[in-house]
Protein backbone atom coordinates (compact mmCIF):
# COMPACT_ATOMS: atom_id res chain seq x y z
CA UNK A 1 0.00 0.00 0.00
CA UNK A 2 1.14 3.48 -0.97
CA UNK A 3 2.42 5.52 2.16
CA UNK A 4 1.56 9.00 2.37
CA UNK A 5 4.56 11.23 0.92
CA UNK A 6 6.28 13.33 4.11
CA UNK A 7 6.78 16.46 3.10
CA UNK A 8 8.33 17.98 6.35
CA UNK A 9 12.28 17.24 5.31
CA UNK A 10 11.78 19.98 1.87
CA UNK A 11 11.84 22.72 4.75
CA UNK A 12 15.81 21.52 4.65
CA UNK A 13 15.95 23.08 1.45
CA UNK A 14 14.72 26.39 2.28
CA UNK A 15 18.09 27.93 2.01
CA UNK A 16 18.96 26.41 -1.36
CA UNK A 17 15.24 28.30 -2.27
CA UNK A 18 16.80 31.40 -1.24
CA UNK A 19 19.19 30.97 -3.20
CA UNK A 20 17.40 29.94 -6.67
CA UNK A 21 14.99 32.79 -5.56
CA UNK A 22 17.68 35.32 -6.05
CA UNK A 23 19.34 33.82 -9.07
CA UNK A 24 16.63 32.63 -11.10
CA UNK A 25 13.24 33.38 -10.09
CA UNK A 26 13.45 36.84 -9.55
CA UNK A 27 15.20 37.19 -13.20
CA UNK A 28 12.28 34.86 -14.56
CA UNK A 29 9.73 37.24 -13.20
CA UNK A 30 11.53 40.14 -14.62
CA UNK A 31 11.19 38.62 -17.84
CA UNK A 32 7.78 37.74 -17.88
CA UNK A 33 7.20 41.67 -16.67
CA UNK A 34 8.96 42.69 -19.47
CA UNK A 35 7.41 40.32 -21.82
CA UNK A 36 4.22 42.19 -21.43
CA UNK A 37 5.60 45.92 -21.45
CA UNK A 38 7.02 48.00 -24.89
CA UNK A 39 10.09 49.16 -23.00
CA UNK A 40 11.54 52.28 -23.80
CA UNK A 41 13.65 52.87 -20.88
CA UNK A 42 13.67 51.89 -17.03
CA UNK A 43 10.60 54.65 -16.54
CA UNK A 44 9.25 54.83 -19.75
CA UNK A 45 7.23 51.57 -20.63
CA UNK A 46 3.91 51.05 -22.03
CA UNK A 47 2.03 47.43 -21.31
CA UNK A 48 0.62 45.39 -24.82
CA UNK A 49 -0.78 42.41 -22.79
CA UNK A 50 0.29 39.66 -25.15
CA UNK A 51 1.03 41.50 -28.34
CA UNK A 52 4.90 40.16 -28.22
CA UNK A 53 3.68 36.70 -28.03
CA UNK A 54 1.25 36.71 -30.47
CA UNK A 55 4.25 38.42 -32.46
CA UNK A 56 6.94 35.67 -32.02
CA UNK A 57 4.74 32.70 -31.90
CA UNK A 58 3.65 34.10 -36.05
CA UNK A 59 7.54 35.14 -36.92
CA UNK A 60 8.32 33.20 -39.52
CA UNK A 61 12.28 33.62 -38.03
CA UNK A 62 11.11 32.30 -35.03
CA UNK A 63 9.52 29.12 -36.40
CA UNK A 64 12.10 28.50 -39.07
CA UNK A 65 14.59 28.76 -36.01
CA UNK A 66 12.54 26.39 -34.23
CA UNK A 67 12.22 24.29 -37.19
CA UNK A 68 16.07 24.16 -37.68
CA UNK A 69 16.42 23.55 -33.71
CA UNK A 70 14.17 20.61 -34.08
CA UNK A 71 15.85 19.28 -37.07
CA UNK A 72 19.34 19.92 -35.74
CA UNK A 73 18.45 18.51 -31.88
CA UNK A 74 17.11 15.01 -33.98
CA UNK A 75 20.22 14.66 -36.52
CA UNK A 76 22.41 14.58 -34.14
CA UNK A 77 20.50 12.44 -31.55
CA UNK A 78 19.82 9.99 -34.48
CA UNK A 79 24.03 9.83 -35.14
CA UNK A 80 25.08 10.18 -31.19
CA UNK A 81 22.99 7.55 -29.70
CA UNK A 82 23.44 4.49 -32.14
CA UNK A 83 27.16 5.65 -32.49
CA UNK A 84 27.91 5.90 -28.85
CA UNK A 85 26.94 2.58 -28.16
CA UNK A 86 28.96 1.20 -30.65
CA UNK A 87 31.55 2.80 -28.84
CA UNK A 88 31.02 1.59 -25.50
CA UNK A 89 30.48 -2.20 -27.02
CA UNK A 90 34.11 -1.25 -28.62
CA UNK A 91 35.34 -0.59 -24.92
CA UNK A 92 37.02 -3.88 -23.46
CA UNK A 93 35.02 -4.47 -20.06
CA UNK A 94 38.89 -4.68 -18.19
CA UNK A 95 42.39 -4.90 -18.95
CA UNK A 96 44.95 -1.89 -18.51
CA UNK A 97 43.95 0.21 -21.41
CA UNK A 98 40.67 0.56 -20.19
CA UNK A 99 41.56 3.66 -17.98
CA UNK A 100 43.15 5.39 -21.21
CA UNK A 101 40.54 4.70 -23.54
CA UNK A 102 37.89 6.15 -20.99
CA UNK A 103 40.21 9.12 -20.29
CA UNK A 104 40.93 10.03 -24.20
CA UNK A 105 36.90 9.49 -24.50
CA UNK A 106 36.19 12.02 -22.26
CA UNK A 107 38.77 14.61 -23.65
CA UNK A 108 36.02 16.67 -26.13
CA UNK A 109 33.81 16.53 -23.04
CA UNK A 110 36.34 18.74 -21.27
CA UNK A 111 37.11 21.39 -23.95
CA UNK A 112 35.45 24.78 -24.08
CA UNK A 113 32.19 25.07 -26.37
CA UNK A 114 34.17 27.84 -27.75
CA UNK A 115 37.36 26.44 -28.24
CA UNK A 116 35.26 23.54 -29.92
CA UNK A 117 34.04 26.08 -32.32
CA UNK A 118 37.42 27.28 -33.06
CA UNK A 119 38.74 24.28 -33.55
CA UNK A 120 36.36 22.97 -36.25
CA UNK A 121 36.11 26.67 -38.04
CA UNK A 122 40.35 26.37 -38.51
CA UNK A 123 39.81 22.08 -39.13
CA UNK A 124 37.02 22.68 -41.91
CA UNK A 125 38.52 25.43 -43.69
CA UNK A 126 38.47 24.81 -47.21
CA UNK A 127 41.90 26.65 -47.85
CA UNK A 128 44.20 25.84 -44.39
CA UNK A 129 41.82 23.19 -42.50
CA UNK A 130 42.65 19.62 -42.88
CA UNK A 131 38.74 18.29 -43.40
CA UNK A 132 38.24 21.54 -45.93
CA UNK A 133 41.35 20.80 -47.77
CA UNK A 134 40.59 16.42 -47.64
CA UNK A 135 37.05 17.39 -49.26
CA UNK A 136 38.24 19.35 -51.68
CA UNK A 137 40.78 17.07 -52.91
CA UNK A 138 37.67 14.40 -53.01
CA UNK A 139 36.22 17.33 -55.90
CA UNK A 140 33.55 18.44 -54.09
CA UNK A 141 33.61 21.75 -53.85
CA UNK A 142 33.60 22.42 -50.13
CA UNK A 143 33.04 26.17 -48.11
CA UNK A 144 30.74 25.93 -45.05
CA UNK A 145 30.85 29.78 -44.80
CA UNK A 146 28.97 29.96 -48.59
CA UNK A 147 27.27 26.96 -48.35
CA UNK A 148 24.18 25.93 -45.94
CA UNK A 149 24.59 21.94 -46.80
CA UNK A 150 27.99 22.44 -45.49
CA UNK A 151 27.77 24.35 -42.71
CA UNK A 152 25.08 21.93 -41.52
CA UNK A 153 27.11 19.48 -42.29
CA UNK A 154 29.73 20.80 -40.41
CA UNK A 155 28.01 21.65 -37.25
CA UNK A 156 26.69 18.04 -37.43
CA UNK A 157 29.88 16.81 -37.67
CA UNK A 158 31.40 18.90 -34.68
CA UNK A 159 28.42 18.02 -32.21
CA UNK A 160 28.81 14.10 -32.53
CA UNK A 161 32.59 14.60 -32.50
CA UNK A 162 31.87 16.79 -29.08
CA UNK A 163 29.39 15.13 -28.02
CA UNK A 164 29.27 11.38 -28.65
CA UNK A 165 31.84 10.69 -25.94
CA UNK A 166 28.94 11.59 -23.33
CA UNK A 167 26.88 8.75 -25.28
CA UNK A 168 29.32 6.17 -25.07
CA UNK A 169 30.64 6.76 -21.12
CA UNK A 170 26.95 6.55 -20.24
CA UNK A 171 26.43 3.65 -22.57
CA UNK A 172 29.67 2.21 -21.38
CA UNK A 173 28.28 2.31 -17.51
CA UNK A 174 25.54 0.83 -18.19
CA UNK A 175 27.25 -2.05 -19.83
CA UNK A 176 29.83 -3.30 -16.97
CA UNK A 177 26.67 -3.36 -14.65
CA UNK A 178 25.51 -6.17 -16.80
CA UNK A 179 26.15 -9.41 -15.04
CA UNK A 180 28.82 -12.08 -16.65
CA UNK A 181 26.05 -14.66 -16.22
CA UNK A 182 23.83 -12.76 -18.78
CA UNK A 183 26.55 -13.15 -20.99
CA UNK A 184 27.12 -16.90 -20.04
CA UNK A 185 23.71 -17.71 -20.28
CA UNK A 186 22.67 -15.93 -23.97
CA UNK A 187 26.30 -18.17 -24.95
CA UNK A 188 25.13 -21.23 -24.35
CA UNK A 189 21.57 -20.42 -25.80
CA UNK A 190 23.77 -19.91 -28.69
CA UNK A 191 22.89 -16.05 -29.46
CA UNK A 192 24.78 -14.04 -31.56
CA UNK A 193 26.39 -10.73 -31.20
CA UNK A 194 23.45 -8.76 -32.50
CA UNK A 195 20.83 -11.03 -30.50
CA UNK A 196 22.97 -10.73 -27.35
CA UNK A 197 22.79 -6.69 -27.62
CA UNK A 198 19.01 -6.90 -28.46
CA UNK A 199 17.91 -8.84 -25.74
CA UNK A 200 20.81 -9.01 -23.02
CA UNK A 201 22.18 -5.56 -23.48
CA UNK A 202 19.23 -3.16 -24.94
CA UNK A 203 16.68 -4.15 -22.61
CA UNK A 204 19.61 -3.56 -19.08
CA UNK A 205 20.78 -0.49 -21.24
CA UNK A 206 17.36 1.90 -20.78
CA UNK A 207 17.92 3.72 -18.03
CA UNK A 208 21.12 5.29 -18.85
CA UNK A 209 20.21 5.48 -22.84
CA UNK A 210 16.78 7.76 -21.56
CA UNK A 211 19.34 10.14 -19.20
CA UNK A 212 21.80 10.19 -22.36
CA UNK A 213 19.12 10.84 -24.93
CA UNK A 214 17.20 13.45 -22.61
CA UNK A 215 20.73 15.04 -21.89
CA UNK A 216 21.46 15.28 -25.37
CA UNK A 217 18.32 17.02 -26.48
CA UNK A 218 17.72 19.59 -23.79
CA UNK A 219 21.87 20.17 -24.39
CA UNK A 220 21.35 19.83 -28.73
CA UNK A 221 17.99 22.36 -28.06
CA UNK A 222 20.11 25.11 -25.98
CA UNK A 223 23.22 25.28 -28.12
CA UNK A 224 24.85 28.62 -28.78
CA UNK A 225 28.20 28.98 -28.48
CA UNK A 226 29.92 26.31 -31.26
CA UNK A 227 27.43 27.89 -33.94
CA UNK A 228 27.70 31.08 -32.98
CA UNK A 229 31.73 30.75 -33.37
CA UNK A 230 31.98 28.45 -36.20
CA UNK A 231 29.20 29.92 -38.91
CA UNK A 232 27.31 33.12 -36.95
CA UNK A 233 24.52 31.73 -37.99
CA UNK A 234 25.30 31.34 -40.98
CA UNK A 235 25.53 31.60 -44.48
CA UNK A 236 22.18 33.51 -44.07
CA UNK A 237 20.39 32.39 -41.53
CA UNK A 238 20.62 29.17 -42.34
CA UNK A 239 22.24 27.67 -38.79
CA UNK A 240 20.65 30.56 -36.69
CA UNK A 241 19.04 28.18 -34.06
CA UNK A 242 16.75 29.74 -31.54
CA UNK A 243 19.05 30.70 -29.07
CA UNK A 244 21.21 32.82 -31.05
CA UNK A 245 18.03 34.20 -33.22
CA UNK A 246 17.05 35.80 -29.22
CA UNK A 247 20.62 37.19 -28.91
CA UNK A 248 20.25 38.96 -31.82
CA UNK A 249 17.11 40.08 -30.67
CA UNK A 250 17.80 41.49 -26.90
CA UNK A 251 20.89 42.21 -27.32
CA UNK A 252 21.80 43.33 -31.40
CA UNK A 253 18.81 44.73 -31.84
CA UNK A 254 17.36 45.56 -28.01
CA UNK A 255 14.17 44.67 -28.45
CA UNK A 256 13.91 44.08 -24.93
CA UNK A 257 9.95 43.21 -25.01
CA UNK A 258 9.63 40.55 -27.69
CA UNK A 259 13.09 39.16 -26.75
CA UNK A 260 11.15 38.97 -23.11
CA UNK A 261 8.19 37.18 -24.83
CA UNK A 262 10.31 35.17 -27.12
CA UNK A 263 12.65 33.80 -23.66
CA UNK A 264 9.52 32.73 -22.32
CA UNK A 265 8.26 30.54 -25.00
CA UNK A 266 11.98 29.23 -25.38
CA UNK A 267 12.26 28.55 -20.84
CA UNK A 268 8.61 26.53 -21.63
CA UNK A 269 10.22 24.45 -24.13
CA UNK A 270 12.65 23.40 -22.18
CA UNK A 271 10.86 23.11 -18.82
CA UNK A 272 8.83 20.89 -20.83
CA UNK A 273 11.76 18.75 -21.95
CA UNK A 274 13.12 19.04 -18.08
CA UNK A 275 9.53 17.17 -17.23
CA UNK A 276 10.17 14.42 -19.09
CA UNK A 277 13.28 13.98 -18.20
CA UNK A 278 12.42 13.83 -14.82
CA UNK A 279 9.38 12.06 -15.67
CA UNK A 280 11.65 9.59 -17.58
CA UNK A 281 14.03 8.98 -14.89
CA UNK A 282 11.54 8.01 -12.44
CA UNK A 283 9.27 5.99 -14.77
CA UNK A 284 12.41 3.70 -15.28
CA UNK A 285 13.71 3.92 -11.86
CA UNK A 286 10.36 2.43 -10.78
CA UNK A 287 10.41 -0.19 -13.40
CA UNK A 288 13.81 -1.70 -12.10
CA UNK A 289 12.58 -1.49 -8.66
CA UNK B 1 11.95 47.12 -7.58
CA UNK B 2 10.92 49.58 -10.49
CA UNK B 3 14.41 47.75 -12.33
CA UNK B 4 11.39 44.58 -12.56
CA UNK B 5 9.48 46.82 -14.10
CA UNK B 6 6.23 45.56 -12.45
CA UNK B 7 2.55 45.79 -13.49
CA UNK B 8 -0.67 44.75 -12.06
CA UNK B 9 -1.66 41.59 -13.99
CA UNK B 10 2.28 40.07 -13.72
CA UNK B 11 2.04 40.65 -10.21
CA UNK B 12 -1.36 39.38 -9.69
CA UNK B 13 -0.53 36.76 -11.85
CA UNK B 14 2.82 35.97 -9.64
CA UNK B 15 0.55 36.01 -6.43
CA UNK B 16 -2.08 33.62 -7.85
CA UNK B 17 1.32 31.68 -8.18
CA UNK B 18 2.79 32.22 -4.91
CA UNK B 19 -0.63 31.33 -3.16
CA UNK B 20 -1.39 28.90 -4.59
CA UNK B 21 2.19 27.05 -3.93
CA UNK B 22 1.92 27.96 -0.03
CA UNK B 23 -1.69 26.43 -0.36
CA UNK B 24 -1.02 23.52 -1.85
CA UNK B 25 2.17 23.19 0.71
CA UNK B 26 -0.10 23.61 3.84
CA UNK B 27 -2.51 20.92 2.37
CA UNK B 28 0.21 18.43 1.80
CA UNK B 29 1.45 18.73 5.47
CA UNK B 30 -2.13 18.87 6.97
CA UNK B 31 -3.61 16.10 4.65
CA UNK B 32 -0.70 14.28 3.20
CA UNK B 33 -1.80 11.92 0.15
CA UNK B 34 -0.31 8.90 -1.40
CA UNK B 35 0.82 8.77 -4.97
CA UNK B 36 -2.16 7.18 -7.34
CA UNK B 37 -2.81 6.90 -11.40
CA UNK B 38 -5.53 8.54 -12.92
CA UNK B 39 -6.18 9.45 -15.84
CA UNK B 40 -2.61 10.56 -16.82
CA UNK B 41 0.26 7.43 -18.17
CA UNK B 42 2.41 7.57 -14.49
CA UNK B 43 1.78 7.35 -11.18
CA UNK B 44 1.71 11.20 -9.62
CA UNK B 45 1.18 13.00 -6.15
CA UNK B 46 -1.31 15.96 -6.03
CA UNK B 47 2.14 18.10 -5.97
CA UNK B 48 2.89 16.34 -9.70
CA UNK B 49 -0.52 16.94 -10.96
CA UNK B 50 -0.41 20.89 -10.07
CA UNK B 51 2.87 21.24 -11.70
CA UNK B 52 1.33 19.16 -15.03
CA UNK B 53 -1.63 21.36 -14.61
CA UNK B 54 0.54 24.80 -14.69
CA UNK B 55 2.66 23.33 -18.07
CA UNK B 56 -0.46 22.29 -19.65
CA UNK B 57 -2.32 25.75 -18.62
CA UNK B 58 0.75 27.77 -20.24
CA UNK B 59 1.01 25.55 -23.64
CA UNK B 60 -2.97 26.15 -23.75
CA UNK B 61 -2.59 29.80 -24.12
CA UNK B 62 0.62 29.47 -26.25
CA UNK B 63 -1.51 27.62 -28.36
CA UNK B 64 -4.27 29.92 -28.42
CA UNK B 65 -2.21 32.76 -29.10
CA UNK B 66 -0.83 30.66 -31.69
CA UNK B 67 -3.49 30.15 -33.62
CA UNK B 68 -6.48 32.69 -33.45
CA UNK B 69 -6.84 36.38 -32.56
CA UNK B 70 -9.57 35.89 -29.84
CA UNK B 71 -9.74 36.85 -26.28
CA UNK B 72 -7.17 34.52 -24.41
CA UNK B 73 -9.84 34.71 -21.27
CA UNK B 74 -11.12 31.54 -23.60
CA UNK B 75 -7.59 29.68 -23.33
CA UNK B 76 -7.71 30.73 -19.34
CA UNK B 77 -11.47 29.54 -19.29
CA UNK B 78 -9.93 25.84 -20.97
CA UNK B 79 -7.15 25.88 -18.90
CA UNK B 80 -9.44 25.88 -15.75
CA UNK B 81 -11.48 23.25 -17.35
CA UNK B 82 -8.34 21.32 -17.47
CA UNK B 83 -6.89 22.06 -14.36
CA UNK B 84 -9.99 21.25 -12.70
CA UNK B 85 -9.87 17.37 -15.15
CA UNK B 86 -6.39 16.87 -13.93
CA UNK B 87 -6.46 17.85 -10.39
CA UNK B 88 -9.10 15.67 -9.68
CA UNK B 89 -9.11 12.54 -12.27
CA UNK B 90 -5.45 13.09 -13.32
Amino acid sequence: MNRPQNNRAWLGVLPVLLIVAFSAVIPLMTVVNYSVQDIFDVNTRLFVGFDWYRETLRDPRFLDALLRQLGFSALVLAIELPLGILVARAIPREGRWVGLILVLLAIPLLIPWNVVGTIWQLFARPDIGLFGQLVNGLGIEFNYTAEPLHAWVTLIMMDVWHWTSLVALLAFSGLTAIPAACYQAAVMDGAGSWQVFRHVELPRLTAVLVIAVLLRLMDSFMIYTEPFVLTGGGPGNSTTFLSQYLTSMAVGQFDLGPAAAFSVLYFLAVLLLCWLFYTSVIASDGERG
Amino acid sequence: MSWMAWTLPTALFFLAIGTSLVAMTLWSLISPAPARRGLLPMETTRGDRFFITLLSSAFVHVGWLAATDASVLWASGLSLALAFVLMRWG
